[in-house]
């Protein structure tokens, strides 16, 4: 600034303090879930109502910041007066809607997805799978060592992620977050049909020579670490990979204007990965590739040359 | 409309808020003289000659005006000088702007018309707009849009500078420009100084410093002769590089204190290793949209390197001050008791409400989503907001036979700055440095995709392969900044600085491309 500059406003004159127009009014629609009443915003779903509730409902591929897809089945409720199951993840609350979210039919459902699931994929490190097993008591060996599975080497073509897709539940999470639900990207889609269908780049190409631009946000939502950064998955791989020894730490991000948060992962001194929460306003859990992976240049040269 | 920007790689997560807003039937207009993958977003995209931002805009305001689509209630009650522009633009017929621009006039009216005629609408720039010698020209012709349709001041209506760095608008509040002190309370205000020097007990110099460029200036005739350099690496990054590089190795003394061994601290008297601010230090960092966040200790620095506060704690040590425990909740709680507008942001407040907006005056203050309100306050509260007159200028570097190729600068998805941190990754998506011409001057020039030039303009000359980019225009080169070792691109830039921003012209240098004969 110079001469030239306009002459600042001092002190700057406070004007009334703005706010955001207030969110549109929602009529309530009250149903019964396990024979409690509950009042939800026009709009909510199910799974809405139930958490209202302190109903803990199992959920693979839904995720609060995607549009759900109803493809895993395993928060089919029951809704009196429906022939099938209903998604809780999607299905809207209607008024006067009676539902029961642990009868003998949904648990028995919800135990032969879990076991037609573990039995023809690695859930290894699939977090959630080995509480959601023991609570509906499934057991995926009952179908025999001849149960198909879709086993297949980890594809490893860049240094920042690895696929393996023996791990996948075919949930499409990351599709929706490389596509519209977030990074607009468009580099994977469901391929193939039945057996057959998996994630797959346009002809199945590397990844290096497909649309990816490598924001990490597919990674950022897949629920069995089909995808995985390589950082863990090499960690992985030696046995170094410690969670009880690593701690997370929310800071911003060294790069852009945006002002990402990001959760730092440490273990043993070293950044091991980088997330972000899904319930920050700026981010919704997504990152770009510098957020993600930029990370790098204070773990080179440690201790770094003068 | 984005202006000069080019979001979906320079703040991507930026983009995707825009895209949410593109799914549900947003217009999005990108002026930028590359067809840029923000622009392949857009409803329209007005592909400029560098440098003819004001000829546009002030034609856009003419034909705002015209059309009668000028907001005169607001226009009235809130902004000051709007005679003088409507007679000032009246020259700028879209005619002549299409001519100065290359923009068809029928694109700039239905973009003049869909700006004013929208219920709220965003006018974002990036440093397509300001690396210009007239940067804060460019930056007024479109505040003049703004004021002209009442977009601004409202909810989701507004002017939008997008940050580059994750604080380089915290640097600025806290008072790292030569004439403010943190807040942007001016220095040559005897009221504002007499504040600071009751809390600091001691005399304040009533003359304001100077800004980078000046700096360089005042090292040019001797008059700087010693230099402290905390996280900036100017060997590569100033304009005209081999300027800056033969005054920073003419100064007496050069501290610097960086992460790195840059090639700065290469020149310096003394290196002080740092810690990275973001993850081995506690302390606040303020994004593009005013929120002030907590950094945090997330890892441990290397052994022997340390905290930037302490360092400069124990400089002021030696020169004989105590200032207490180095402390960054400390330092803060002092910006808080001298700056107003950071008042209300304590340590505890940033983290129970995830970062704060500022202003924000008070601990009952929410802090505040966008600013100006006050322009439609009634009656007005504080002055009027002016219009500006400003005139259309050609970048200083001119095109003549010599130098007959536009060359701009900008970023990679991937890549910052001199990639000094953003190097330090192994990306799927890097390549070496290209000088990206159109297919169209390939042709022209008879040169290959992967051909070696020499690029040159009045300045330097460099060595660079050749890519071909559908997305420029004959006559127009780009190059980034991240890869000096191999293509110093700053060896062609020029220094022509905005007096008012003391910003360079990076976005516009003369260059020619010839045959290299190593090929």
């Amino acid at each position: 600034m110079s001469d030239l500059a306009p002459k600042p406003l001092i002190p700057v004159p406070r004007g009334p303090v703005p706010e955001a127009p207030p969110p549109r009014k929602r009529a309530m629609v009250e149903l019964t879930i396990d024979g409690q009443k509950v009042s939800v915003p026009e709009g909510s779903t199910i799974l809405d109502a139930a958490r209202q509730l302190g109903i803990d409902t199992p959920t693979l591929c839904f995720l609060e910041t995607l549009a759900p897809v109803n493809v895993c089945r395993v928060c089919v409720v029951e809704l009196e007066g429906s022939r099938v199951l209903v998604p809780a993840c999607s299905r809207k609350a209607e008024p006067g809607m009676s539902i029961k979210t642990d009868s003998e039919r949904v648990r028995l459902s919800r135990r032969m997805v879990l076991e037609f699931l573990a039995s023809s994929v690695d859930v290894s490190t699939a977090p959630q799978f080995p509480g959601y097993a023991k609570r509906y008591g499934a057991d995926p060996e009952r179908f025999g060592s001849k149960a198909e599975t879709v086993a297949q080497p980890p594809k490893i073509d860049n240094d920042l992620y690895v696929r393996d897709y023996s791990k996948c539940i075919l949930c499409y999470k990351c599709v929706e977050a490389c596509g519209v639900d977030a990074q607009n990207t468009f580099a994977i889609a469901v391929a193939g049909r039945g057996f057959d269908a998996h994630i797959s780049t346009e002809f199945d190409t590397p990844l290096t020579n497909s649309a990816c631009v490598y924001c990490g946000n597919c990674i950022g939502v897949c629920p069995t670490g089909a995808l995985m950064f390589k950082s863990e998955y090499d960690m992985r791989q030696a046995g170094t990979w410690n969670e009880s020894r690593q701690t997370k730490t929310d800071t911003i991000c060294p790069y852009c204007g945006v002002g990402c948060v990001l959760t730092v992962h440490e273990q043993d001194g070293s950044i091991v990965k980088i997330t972000s929460p899904l319930d920050q306003s700026v981010t919704h859990g997504n990152l770009c590739i510098k957020g993600r992976f930029g990370y790098r240049f204070v773990e080179v040269e440690k201790p770094r040359k003068k | 409309m984005l202006w000069g920007s080019n979001a979906r790689e320079t703040h991507p997560i930026f983009f995707h808020h825009l895209l949410q807003g593109v799914r549900k039937g947003a217009k999005l207009y990108v002026i930028d003289p590359r067809r840029t993958t923000s622009a392949q977003w857009a409803d329209a995209w007005l592909g400029l000659d560098v440098g003819t931002d004001i000829s546009l805009a002030n034609a856009m305001g003419r034909e705002i005006i015209a059309a009668g689509l000028a907001h005169k209630r607001f226009i009235e009650h809130a902004t000051s000088g709007f005679e003088e522009y409507k007679k000032h633009v009246e020259k700028y017929t879209l005619e002549r702007a299409e001519r100065e621009t290359g923009v068809p006039a029928e694109a700039i009216r239905q973009t003049a018309h869909a700006y004013a005629k929208a219920e709220r609408a965003e006018l974002c720039w990036t440093l397509g707009i300001t690396e210009h010698h007239n940067a804060v020209d460019n930056v007024v012709a479109l505040i003049n849009l703004a004021l002209l349709t009442g977009h601004i001041g409202r909810y989701a209506s507004g002017v939008n500078p997008l940050r580059g760095q994750n604080n380089v608008q915290g640097g600025g509040d806290m008072g790292a420009i030569p004439d403010r002190f943190p807040g942007f309370q001016h220095v040559e205000n005897d009221e504002i100084r007499a504040k600071f020097e009751a809390a600091y007990g001691r005399k304040i110099d009533p003359q304001k410093g100077l800004h980078l460029s000046g700096m360089f200036e005042a090292m040019e005739h001797g008059e700087l002769t010693c230099l402290y350099v905390l996280g900036e690496n100017p060997v590569d990054s100033e304009a005209d590089r081999n300027r800056a590089k033969r005054l920073m190795g003419g100064l007496e003394f050069m501290v610097v204190q960086d992460l790195f061994y840059t090639e700065t601290a290469a020149l310096a008297d003394v290196v002080l290793p740092a810690a990275a601010g973001w993850c081995e230090t506690e302390g606040t960092v303020t994004s593009s949209e005013r929120r002030v966040q907590r950094v945090r200790v997330a890892v441990p620095p290397p052994p022997g390197v340390r905290d930037d506060i302490e360092i400069v704690y124990d400089l002021a040590r030696r020169m004989g001050h105590e200032w207490g425990p180095p402390k960054a909740e400390c330092i803060w709680d002092e910006v808080r008791s001298l700056s107003p507008m950071h008042g209300g942001m304590s340590y505890k407040r940033l983290e129970e409400m995830g970062g704060i907006q500022w202003p924000c005056y008070d601990e009952s203050h929410p802090g505040e989503i966008f600013l100006h309100g006050r322009l439609w306050a009634d009656p007005l509260i504080g002055p009027r907001a002016p219009f500006s007159c400003v005139e259309q200028e050609p970048p200083a570097d001119r095109l003549d036979k010599d130098y007959p190729i536009r060359l701009t600068t900008g970023r990679r998805l991937d890549s910052y700055n001199t990639n000094v941190q953003s190097g330090k990754f192994s990306s799927p998506l890097r390549r070496e440095e290209t000088l990206d011409i159109s297919p169209e001057d390939g042709t022209k020039y008879n040169v290959r995709e992967g051909e070696k030039v020499r690029v040159s303009s009045r300045r330097g000359s460099v060595i660079a392969p050749v890519r071909f980019d559908p997305g420029l225009r004959p006559g127009l080169a780009f190059l980034t900044g991240h890869f000096h070792d191999q293509v110093a691109t700053n060896d062609l830039t020029i220094d022509a600085v905005d007096p008012k921003s003391g910003t360079s012209e990076f976005k516009a240098t003369a260059i020619r491309i010839e045959k290299h004969s190593a090929n």
